[in-house]
């Protein structure tokens, strides 16, 4: 079965078609990422295989499951997680927090449990927490101790993308969808990005698909790359022949000129 | 919004500008232009009447009322401020006080109470009683201390010089001093304004002899009771030796054992004070009280609805009445169409059902709005529940008009709860159950789900948040809570008509959380006794009760935005919020952030 496919996936705003008769696979346990320049469609792909536009036409077909027309919520628990381009923490709860609410559609106890204090809801609640900081440990000392109980808006603007990163780990997707993790991040910190989503795979087991200018990180990691220009696919394959690609050259350099 | 400012510019072009350090606080264009604001606010409160209205009652008799109380206490506020002295930057230690600063309060005082008295010479030749009815010669007399107009006018001012210079000395008490009396002329005026309190309290501890030498036949404490009140307040507060730790911390350094038992022993004495208290506080105070406690529940409703799930609900009265009428409709004999004559407990159940399924019907239509839209929204629906049971189409069930009469009493086995101090019990005891629900639900899953759709819908929702149940969920338990008020609300007034369930109650229980603080259940039961119970108590002010309401909103905006007893982290939010934009930066972007792309 193929793990995650789209086939003629079509989506236009007014008369800008930001993705057009897209085809586009994934394998299980791959690490691909999607490059090209401003306003190519890269993130309005993610805001289709996420569920928060409708496309206008074609599938989207995940482990089995067409993921047309199932909301948001539906998709994460079926296994598809994704990360923001402008991060988008719930800013006033805490780092833990933001990490434990990710664990929703994994958890099931309810009003009464939690009004009772069943002890369903009290070993699931310490399930929660515990898995929660055992992510955010993940991360190293990034997200470590004092931080835990920081409301996420006081964190540096890397640790904000680290910590959308373990929310998205937490909803226990299979899939992972980041959107340009290494923005606004310093060489060093790109260095350590780049190693964190080969862990992310290694260790961890998530597929990953991520969007990213910074041809550092798309070098390091990436198994294919796909370069994207006007919402079409104009070129596939390793690193190395995508940076070759006539195409690829002419969509950054192309629109430099211009 | 037209016009934002893009991310990449923080308001760097405002530069911090550190002006030599002010050798005084005192700075005469300050103090005249806080004296003229606090001119206006006399003026206003003047012609306004409340000067002489409140001047019926007597706080410390014969001398001091309550209308004076108004008058006086302006003028010592503003001198108060006048004799701040300027914001230093943090961190770096505070000027000392001097004696001239004083002369800030002495100016604002004067400033004040000359504006005041320009009033007063103005009514007759500008002949301004036809604009203001309220500036009648009793008022004029008040002002004028009865002494004649020149003398009067004159005195007039010198009290209020005096008291600016008052307000501002109190800068150069020690940190102590100043509190002590603070505190204490505070507590006097208190026992003062809540005399029937005090004297229902004093005969339900069987010491009304003490009420006769407290307080005068006429209303008010008498001058050598004030004195000593005030003496043994003073003097117990200097003489207590503040241990500089709250209760709180105490708590927490308390072995396990022992916080258990702390715990344990905090609340069978809460138990013992909430079935002795209705009979000490006597029937009037506890009709009070029972009101104070529907709206709590109603409040403890809403906080869930609006201040953990972020929906801005402006029709929630809704759902009261909701549960007002299904009641009704279940147990009253008269009930016109469908009369099961259930009792209370039976009823309950139903209760529940019809409350949730309306929390359902409101709450599925407006699942996709959002902010101002919900609330206007919102605000209709409460108008159409009232409209609907007024209306000819359910008048064979609701009565229309009319409404529903002969509601019978809450049977407990043998007896029937109808006094004020007996449906104390009830009422407290949802009101303990909302209380601990509520209190349950802020740190669980659904509890987290709510804060996280509150903070951003979309993003809660890719989050595997089901925006759609999570929503109607908080809408069902909030409407669950207001239905019980309502229900008890029906029980103990006996009838039920649609004209109580109007948009004032639905705004009414909105104050009392935000004046409490949202969020915060501690919060919510101090703003259920400031907005309801207060002005029950303090009968002078129900005519002008919302006009203190709005006064008590935009004071609280402006000084204390989180609440009375905001939750740590509702604090949080707001007080960092206003200090980054103090400096001119959007919250949450940082100089790293490169914008969009
Ligand atoms: N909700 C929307 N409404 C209208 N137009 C949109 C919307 N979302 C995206 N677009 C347009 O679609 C095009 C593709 O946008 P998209 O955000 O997918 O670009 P991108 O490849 O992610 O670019 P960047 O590298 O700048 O993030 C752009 O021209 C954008 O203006
Ligand atoms: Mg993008």
């Amino acid at each position: 079965m193929i793990f995650f496919e789209t086939k003629a996936l079509q989506k236009s705003f007014g008369g800008l078609t930001a993705i057009n008769s897209l085809d586009f696979h994934l394998e299980e346990g791959e690490i691909v990422s999607i490059i090209g320049p401003n306003g190519a469609g890269k993130t309005t792909f993610f805001n289709l295989i996420t569920g928060f536009y409708p496309p206008d036409h074609g599938e989207i077909l995940f482990d089995g499951h067409d993921l047309v027309g199932l909301r948001p919520s539906k998709i994460t628990s079926l296994g598809i997680a994704r990360t923001f381009q402008t991060v988008r923490l719930f800013a006033n709860m805490t780092v833990l927090e933001n990490v434990m609410v990710a664990q929703h559609s994994r958890t099931k106890s309810g009003i009464v449990g939690a009004v009772l204090q069943l002890r369903s809801f009290r070993e699931e609640e310490q399930r929660i927490r515990d898995r929660a900081k055992d992510i955010l440990s993940f991360f190293g000392s990034r997200l470590a101790g004092y931080r835990h109980d920081q409301p996420a808006k006081s964190l540096s603007y890397a640790n904000r993308r680290r910590l959308e990163i373990a929310r998205a780990m937490a909803t226990e997707a299979s899939l992972l969808l980041l959107d340009e993790p290494s923005a606004g991040m310093n060489p060093r910190e790109t260095k350590e990005i780049t190693e964190l989503i080969g862990k992310l795979r290694d260790e961890r087991g998530f597929t990953i698909l991520f969007i990213e200018h910074d041809m550092r990180v798309v070098r390091g990691v990436s198994d294919r790359v796909v370069a994207m220009d006007f919402g079409i696919k104009i070129a596939e394959g390793p690193y190395s022949e995508v940076a070759q690609d006539e195409n690829v050259i002419e969509a950054y350099l192309g629109r430099k000129e211009t | 919004m037209a016009v934002s400012r893009s991310p990449g510019t923080p308001a760097l072009e405002q530069p911090i500008v550190i002006t030599a350090f002010p050798s005084s606080a005192f700075d005469i264009r300050k103090s005249i232009r806080l004296g003229l604001i606090a001119g206006l606010i006399l003026v206003l409160i003047s012609a306004m009447g409340l000067v002489e209205s409140f001047d019926d009652r007597m706080l410390i008799d014969p001398i001091l009322s309550l209308g004076y109380v108004l008058l006086f206490l302006v003028p010592l506020l503003v001198g108060h401020i006048a004799g701040r002295l300027p914001p230093l930057l943090e961190g770096m230690p505070a000027p000392e006080h001097r004696p001239r600063d004083v002369l800030g309060g002495l100016v604002s005082g004067t400033v004040a109470s000359i504006l005041l008295a320009l009033l007063v010479i103005a009514t007759p030749v500008f002949d301004l009683r036809t604009l203001f009815i309220n500036l009648s010669p009793t008022l004029v007399g008040l002002l004028t201390l009865n002494q004649g107009l020149a003398s009067g006018l004159l005195l007039l001012v010198a009290i209020g010089a005096t008291l600016g210079t008052i307000g501002s000395a109190l800068h150069l008490l020690p940190d102590k001093w100043r509190s002590a009396l603070v505190k204490s002329v505070t507590w006097v005026l208190g026992i003062a304004l809540l005399q029937d309190l005090v004297l229902q309290l004093l005969r339900g501890l069987g010491l009304s002899f003490a009420s006769r030498l407290i307080f005068t036949v006429t209303g008010g404490l008498s001058i050598p009771a004030t004195v000593l009140i005030f003496g043994i307040l003073l003097g117990a507060q200097l003489s207590i030796k503040t241990k500089g730790e709250s209760l709180a911390t105490r708590f927490a350094r308390l072995p396990d054992s022992r916080k258990r038992r702390t715990l344990y022993a905090a609340g069978v004495l809460l138990l013992v004070v909430i079935v002795v208290l209705p009979q000490i506080v006597g029937p009037y105070i506890s009709e009070v009280l029972d009101l104070v406690g529907l709206f709590l529940l109603m409040g403890f409703g809403l906080n869930i609805v609006v201040g953990l799930a972020g929906l801005l609900d402006l029709g929630y009265v809704a759902f009261f009445a909701v549960g007002a009428y299904t009641m009704a409709v279940l147990v009253s004999p008269s009930s016109p169409g469908f009369a099961p004559q259930l009792t209370f407990w039976l009823a309950l159940p139903f209760v529940v059902g019809t409350a949730a399924l309306a929390g359902i019907l409101v709450g599925l239509p407006v699942l996709r709005m959002r902010g101002d839209y919900l609330a206007i929204v919102t605000l209709g629906f409460g108008e159409i529940a009232r409209l609907l049971a007024q209306s000819d189409w359910l008048k064979p069930f609701l009565g229309g008009a009319q409404g529903i009469l002969r509601i019978p009493n809450i049977p407990v086995g043998p007896i029937e709860l109808h006094t004020p101090p007996q449906l104390f019990y009830p009422i407290a005891a949802f009101v303990a159950l909302a209380a601990y629900t509520s209190w349950r639900l802020q740190d669980s899953r659904i509890g987290r789900a709510w804060m996280a759709m509150r903070e951003d819908e979309d993003v809660a929702e890719a989050m595997g948040i089901n925006i759609v149940t999570t929503k109607l969920l908080a809408f069902v338990i909030g409407a669950i809570l207001a239905g019980f008020s309502g229900a008890i609300f029906a029980m103990k007034i006996g009838s039920v008509f649609p004209h109580s369930f109007n948009l004032i109650f639905s705004l009414t229980v909105l104050v009392i959380i935000i004046v409490g603080g949202l969020g915060s259940l501690r919060g919510v039961a101090l703003g259920a006794l400031v907005i309801v119970g207060l002005p029950e108590l303090l009968r002078e002010f129900n005519e002008f009760r919302f006009l203190f309401y709005g006064i008590i909103l935009v004071v609280m905006m402006r000084l204390k935005p989180e609440g009375l007893l905001p939750r740590a982290r509702r604090a949080r939010e707001i007080t960092e919020e206003e200090r980054a934009q103090d400096v001119g930066m959007p919250v949450t972007a940082t100089a790293a952030d490169p914008g969009g792309t």
